[in-house]
């Protein structure tokens, strides 16, 4: 009889000892907010929400607006995405449909080493190794290429500095094209095989099968794993710090050096104090409401492709 | 044309001659990009291989980081960045698998369990900076000064999430009729998941656990504001340390010497990831690398 009441016991005691650690998952985030929040509260009190739209970071003047890192953010982040997505959906339809099978897992594995190079290489080699000779071979022949022409003249303007934000764009499309292939494949492979067939019965090649049959049938997942490399390139810091170039400019070209929320932090916040610490302390806080809302998005879109396949999680 | 094609699926049909171009096409530039990728890949590791092995010497791993203008190798570093990582695994693995374990095995039905699956989500995608900026402001702020306790319990942080998600996908794994056979021959709970549960789901957690400690000992960001940085050598978690990274961030000399340990970094980072991804083929969908997935 003591036992079993020494089991039920250890039970209780088991069962209330991991919730309450599951609900400490809860309160450190609960905690990350609110210190954030309370952190900022001079510049939120300061300056509401112009601070999102203020062009203006003087911190001798000690007036601190927000617009130029999160453009600069978003702007490296869009660039991210517009190359590695195209690549990513190359590797991943080739690791699916066309490698051989004996070939897949070591390329498979390559691309997901670029995943584990940790993030201050690439932005050290970024800037030592890829910056030189971006700048002398490449930026300028682009400049001078594309000088005359309307749109394309001002995108592409500027002197060829080698660092900016075309150059952090490009090195974060790197870092996450590794995450976004891996979960490319991961829905790719859920299509059922009877789908792919039929196609092929009705004389479809494979860029046809893969594109009109593939990826109609995965394209939340698909997008919800773009989501995923978003949030990923929007957070990087170390390696966008090396090459954005950390001026407080709103970026006039894509090759102009501008600023980003993560780099602004990681090279100003432990020399700020008073009113820069806190608008610094704020936009870490726009940073993470930015990413949770992301991943947010991805989740909701990778658990509709999961609803259609039926399966639980 | 058209005079010879007295069948639609013609080797000299327009349209099917047109499909089959933009086939090869379109298999060509995929195959492209994935050299794509291989290319930087292969760019990044010649480069730290070149320059890192040039600079190998005994004297890095027994002199501390230099003055300006000295000589000298990186010991303070790299034992700072390790007793912060082991601290800072020792922390967050248990809190990790405790919750995990609740997710899992508690969790079939309720809120909490949905709820915390989706916030140990947002905190796995949580940009590493921001988490040194709680850090910072909830310890460093208080105490009045860095230490590598606060780095240690960043990284604690960073860990957490990996090894929650980790834990949590290895026991959903773990069939019931195992949990069923030990229910019925009377044991009780506890001891079916301490016992049999955990035992079967031990390799993935532990490689979880592995991927933890690779994302940590590559993180910079949340140690600039809580660890900061040491010019000596120093064993005591409550002041500033020394570690790896921010000396790579802060120094732009002596170059070498750091291409160097960050190539035994890279490799070292990069084991535990390869092991994971040869594990992972085992238990199928749900092993894909946690780590892997913001």
């Amino acid at each position: 009889m003591k036992k079993s009441q020494n089991a039920s016991l250890m039970d209780v005691l088991f069962k209330n000892v991991t919730r309450s650690f599951a609900f400490l998952v809860f309160i450190l985030l609960a905690a990350i907010m609110v210190s954030l929040i309370y952190g900022s509260r001079e510049s939120i009190a300061a300056y509401g929400f112009s601070f999102l739209w203020t062009n203006d970071w003087d911190p001798v003047r000690n007036s601190y607006g927000a617009l130029v890192p999160i453009v600069g953010t978003l702007l490296s982040s869009f660039i991210a995405l517009l190359v590695a997505v195209p690549v990513s959906f190359g590797i991943a339809m080739f690791l699916t449909e066309l490698s051989p099978t004996w070939l897949r897992r070591p390329l498979g594995t390559a691309i997901e080493m670029l995943a584990a190079i940790p993030s201050i290489i690439y932005g050290m080699w970024g800037l030592f190794v890829f910056v030189p000779i971006f700048q002398q071979y490449i930026q300028p022949y682009v400049i001078q290429a594309f000088a005359g022409v309307p749109v394309l003249g001002d995108i592409f303007s500027g002197p060829p500095f080698g660092i900016g934000v075309f150059t952090a764009g490009l090195i974060l499309s790197i870092m996450v094209i590794p995450f976004i292939t891996a979960v490319m494949r991961d829905v790719f492979e859920l299509v059922p095989p009877m789908l792919k067939e039929s196609a092929y019965g009705l004389g479809g090649t494979t860029w046809e099968v893969v594109w009109k049959v593939v990826l109609p049938y995965t394209k939340h997942g698909v997008i919800g794993g773009i989501m995923l490399g978003l949030g990923r390139a929007l957070g990087e810091t170390m390696a966008v710090t090396f090459v954005i170039g950390n001026a407080f400019n709103l970026p006039s070209s894509i090759f102009a050096p501008s600023n980003s929320i993560a780099s602004a932090l990681a090279n100003e916040f432990n020399e700020a104090g008073g009113m820069q610490k806190s608008a610094l302390l704020e936009l870490g806080l726009i940073l993470f409401l930015i990413t949770t809302v992301v991943l947010a998005l991805s989740k909701v879109l990778l658990l509709r492709l999961s609803r259609n396949e039926g399966t639980s999680r | 044309m058209f005079n010879n094609s007295d069948s639609i699926v013609n080797l000299s049909n327009p349209v099917y001659r047109r499909r089959q171009r933009a086939n090869r096409l379109m298999l060509g530039l995929s195959g492209a990009t994935l050299l794509f990728g291989l290319f930087w890949l292969f760019w990044i590791i010649l480069t730290l291989v070149i320059k890192g092995g040039g600079a190998l010497s005994l004297s890095l791993l027994t002199h501390s980081t230099p003055p300006p203008g000295g000589t000298g190798g990186l010991l303070n570093a790299i034992l700072g960045s390790i007793m912060m990582a082991v601290v800072g695994t020792l922390i967050g693995t248990p809190i990790g698998i405790l919750a995990g374990t609740y997710l899992a095995e508690y969790g079939r039905r309720g809120w909490l369990a949905p709820a915390t699956r989706f916030l140990n989500d947002v905190l796995l995608s949580a940009p590493s900076i921001v988490i040194g900026l709680f850090i910072y402001a909830v310890y460093v702020a208080q105490v009045g000064h860095y230490s590598g306790w606060a780095g240690a319990v960043a990284l604690a942080i960073l860990v957490i999430p990996v090894v929650v998600r980790a834990t949590d996908n290895m026991l959903l794994l773990v069939p019931n009729s195992l949990r069923e056979a030990a229910a019925a021959l009377g044991c009780p709970q506890w001891r079916i998941i301490t016992f049999i549960c955990y035992r079967a789901a031990m390799s993935g957690i532990l490689t979880g656990i592995l991927l933890a400690i690779a994302r940590i000992s590559g993180e910079t960001a949340p140690l600039l504001f809580t660890a900061l940085n040491n010019q000596f050598l120093s064993m005591n978690m409550n002041a500033p340390m020394a570690n790896l990274p921010v000396v790579i961030f802060q120094s732009s000399k002596g170059l070498a010497a750091y291409w160097k340990i960050t190539t035994g970094r890279c490799w070292a980072s990069t084991s535990p990831h390869a092991l994971y991804s040869a594990s992972k083929q085992t238990p199928g969908r749900h092993g894909r690398p946690a780590g892997n997935r913001p």
